[in-house]
């Protein structure tokens, strides 16, 4: 195994494992100094990026993070690993691969064609080594583009999930905050409800007002309840109009566990929705939340830093080909990322790793009051991870969950993101927005006198 | 339909902040001060420092002040564990006489919620328990439920009634819960405790309909020894997690 060391000056730093030396490199973080896994010193902390830097890529294959016979993410990781696709950067470092990455010759195609070669801890550890800048710079370049009754992830796009919770699932109080959101161009990534209730009958009303609604105005999009796998599962089995399979995801079986989840019943579930086939331009099902901190959260954390686990959760979503990833970034509060400063931080780091390994990452960029955190950090975060091309944020009606209780971007954040750097929602949906007046010469408009809102309440009425 | 009817229509639909109106992609100035008014007093809820004195007044009885091992605000949102515990020493504070009962009220992530309704929701409850041993009530310092756990163990109390600010939203900076646990003691889990929250009247629940909910689960944890998961109240309360 490798000695993981450096001398600077008259001390030398030694890192007992990957692991330790992972952790000790990374950016200062609440959650992993409550699991009491951080460098010690600030320059301890360069020392270990001084280490990791010359550490050759094969060291992950050899020194893994969580053992093999431990984990099963971990068995998936290796087993899913395309040596091939290694190829290009097999004999590189991690510095090395940082520079590759951000150099002008390296393309986007170059990047995808990497992906299946990489493992999530060497994306997590060449985030380790990169600024804010260059996590926008690297990640900018790659498109991963998925398709379901619209095509995402596009260059010169930006998309949203419509997120419409209602504090007692009400339907039309959800048709109401759709409707607004719809008015200001929202929802081209999916919409998405938080269910209160995880009961099956009031998960499977949910889904048919949602349904009845897109289809009745042939909106290009998709829905989605976000309840549990095994609650989407029984509800295509009862015939529910589900578009997409939903699970909150993490970078260790056991926190996995802890979700009520394992591999196997993912596969299940993925099978099962794409049985239905109900997309038109593709068949991308799978819709995946993840976040920094849940394995610390669910006691199942290995001694890993919260950042490499979360780059092992985008090992697990990869492996399902999803539609839609997002990390969200903030909700789990500030004894994990405890300022607009880590959350931030997070927010790039999460973009760039599931894009490097061939996610099409969205983000929900948002604060707890507890945090150290407002308005003008969101702006930051949301400005710069939209230079980096993130797939689509959240779309809450003035950022105000009343349901879940937090702050996320709002209509108005995703209008000025397209606004200032040009962008467009995907094809299909823009298409739509332009025949209901409600985009033109690339803006939202909202004309006086649309029948849509109207329109809309009156096929959610049935569902009151 | 006209904006104006249309923003009607919908606002009475759902408490969400809709048809917001835009001044250019961005919000009118009305709408982003209102925001930041609500998360301004979000804000000093969470940084609000537990008062007591004012507790023992409105209770008119005896506080017993304690603290957890989270020294100021900053080290109690960073360190979960800590709020947890009760400071070093801190025990030696409380009766060890035993009681049925042991209230504790704690400040959590919002002071705000408990100067405004733990002291009226404590003479509630304590009104509905006449043949019950209630011990003294305690006021804990930069405090998370579990630390009930230590005091409930001190002061050898069957049960523990934690009632404790929860995390402020946007729109309820005030809102109490209440956490009931059986024979407390260090290591109890989350899903050994039964959890009423949202006490916030008028917006939320009444105390008189929260000390009735509170009230009834004592009761039932009292004859069937128990709180948690398996503990459900007759309307449908679930074990809480904390805050």
């Amino acid at each position: 195994m490798a000695a993981y060391s450096v001398s600077i000056g008259s001390i030398r730093h030694r890192f007992a494992d990957l692991k330790t030396l992972l952790a000790a490199a990374s950016p200062p973080r609440s959650g992993d100094e409550l699991a009491g896994i951080t460098a010690r010193s600030a320059e301890e902390r360069v020392a270990a990026r001084i280490v990791l830097a010359d550490l050759p890529l094969t060291t992950f294959l050899e020194d893994l993070v969580i053992p093999y016979e431990d984990d099963e993410i971990t068995r998936l990781i290796v087993d899913d690993r395309d040596a091939g696709a290694f190829g290009s950067v097999a004999a590189m470092t991690v510095g090395e691969l940082r520079e590759w990455l951000l150099d002008d010759a390296t393309t986007g195609e170059m990047i995808a064609a990497l992906a299946r070669g990489l493992m999530p801890e060497m994306a997590a550890a060449v985030s380790k080594l990169m600024r804010n800048q260059d996590l926008v710079l690297a990640a900018r370049k790659i498109r991963v583009v998925t398709a379901f009754r619209n095509t995402l992830g596009l260059p010169g796009r930006f998309s949203t999930r419509l997120q419409p919770n209602h504090p007692r699932d009400d339907a039309l109080g959800i048709a109401a905050s759709t409707v607004d959101g719809i008015l200001m161009g929202a929802g081209d990534a999916v919409i998405g409800i938080n269910p209160v209730s995880e009961n099956v009958g009031t998960t499977g009303d949910l889904l048919r007002l949602l349904d009845d609604i897109r289809e009745g105005l042939s909106i290009p999009t998709q829905t989605c309840v976000l309840a549990h796998a095994t609650t989407t599962l029984d509800l295509v089995r009862r015939g529910a109009p589900v578009d997409l399979c939903f699970q909150s995801i993490a970078g260790t079986e056991g926190t996995n566990r802890g979700f009520g989840i394992d591999l196997a019943l993912l596969r299940e579930a993925q099978d099962a929705t794409m049985s239905l086939t109900r997309g038109t331009v593709g068949q991308d099902c799978m819709y995946f939340e993840t976040g920094q901190g849940s394995c610390l959260s669910a006691d199942s954390h290995h001694g890993v830093d919260q950042q490499t686990l979360e780059a092992r959760a985008y090992g697990v979503a990869r492996h399902f080909r999803p539609l839609l990833v997002n990390s969200v970034v903030g909700f789990i509060g500030p004894e994990y990322l405890y300022d607009g400063k880590q959350i931030t931080r997070a927010a790039l780091e999460d973009h760039f790793c599931g894009k490097l390994l061939g996610l099409p990452m969205g983000l929900d960029i948002c604060y707890t009051n507890h945090a150290e955190a407002d308005g003008d950090d969101m702006d930051a975060a949301l400005t710069m991870t939209a230079l980096a091309g993130v797939n689509f944020i959240m779309g809450v009606p003035g950022a105000d969950d009343v349901m879940l209780g937090y702050q996320s971007t709002s209509f108005h954040d995703a209008l000025y993101v397209r606004e200032t750097l040009s962008l467009a929602p995907a094809p299909e949906f823009e298409q739509w927005l332009t025949e209901q007046g409600l985009w033109r010469d690339g803006k939202s408009v909202e004309p006086e006198g649309l029948t849509l809102p109207d329109r809309m309440l009156a096929l959610a009425n049935g569902h009151g | 339909m006209a904006e104006r009817d249309l923003a009607k229509v919908l606002s009475d639909l759902t408490p969400a902040r809709l048809r917001l109106g835009r001044a250019g992609a961005a919000l009118p100035t009305g709408a982003a001060l209102a925001f930041q008014l609500d998360h301004a007093r979000a804000r000093d809820a969470v940084n609000t420092a537990l008062k007591p004195d004012g507790l023992a007044d409105a209770l008119g009885r005896d506080v017993i002040v304690v603290r957890s091992q989270a020294a100021d605000r900053k080290e109690y949102l960073r360190r979960p564990d800590l709020g947890r515990r009760l400071r070093e020493g801190d025990e030696a504070m409380l009766p060890t006489d035993g009681c049925d009962l042991a209230i504790v009220i704690a400040d959590g992530l919002s002071a705000a919620a408990v100067h405004g309704h733990a002291a009226s929701l404590a003479l509630a409850i304590i009104e509905r328990l006449g043949d019950w041993r209630i011990g003294p009530v305690v006021a804990a310092h930069q405090a998370r439920v579990a630390i009930g756990d230590s005091i409930g163990e001190g002061m050898k109390a069957d049960l523990v009634c934690v009632l404790i600010g929860e995390r402020p939203g946007l729109s309820s900076p005030d809102s109490l819960g209440a956490y009931l646990t059986w024979q407390p003691r260090s290591g109890r889990k989350d899903s050994e405790r039964n959890c009423v929250s949202n006490i916030r009247p008028p917006h939320g629940l009444s105390y008189d309909d929260a000390a009735d909910t509170i009230v009834r689960l004592l009761k039932a944890a009292q004859v069937r020894q128990m709180t948690g998961v398996a503990l459900k109240d007759g309307e449908g309360l679930i074990g809480g997690s904390e805050q």
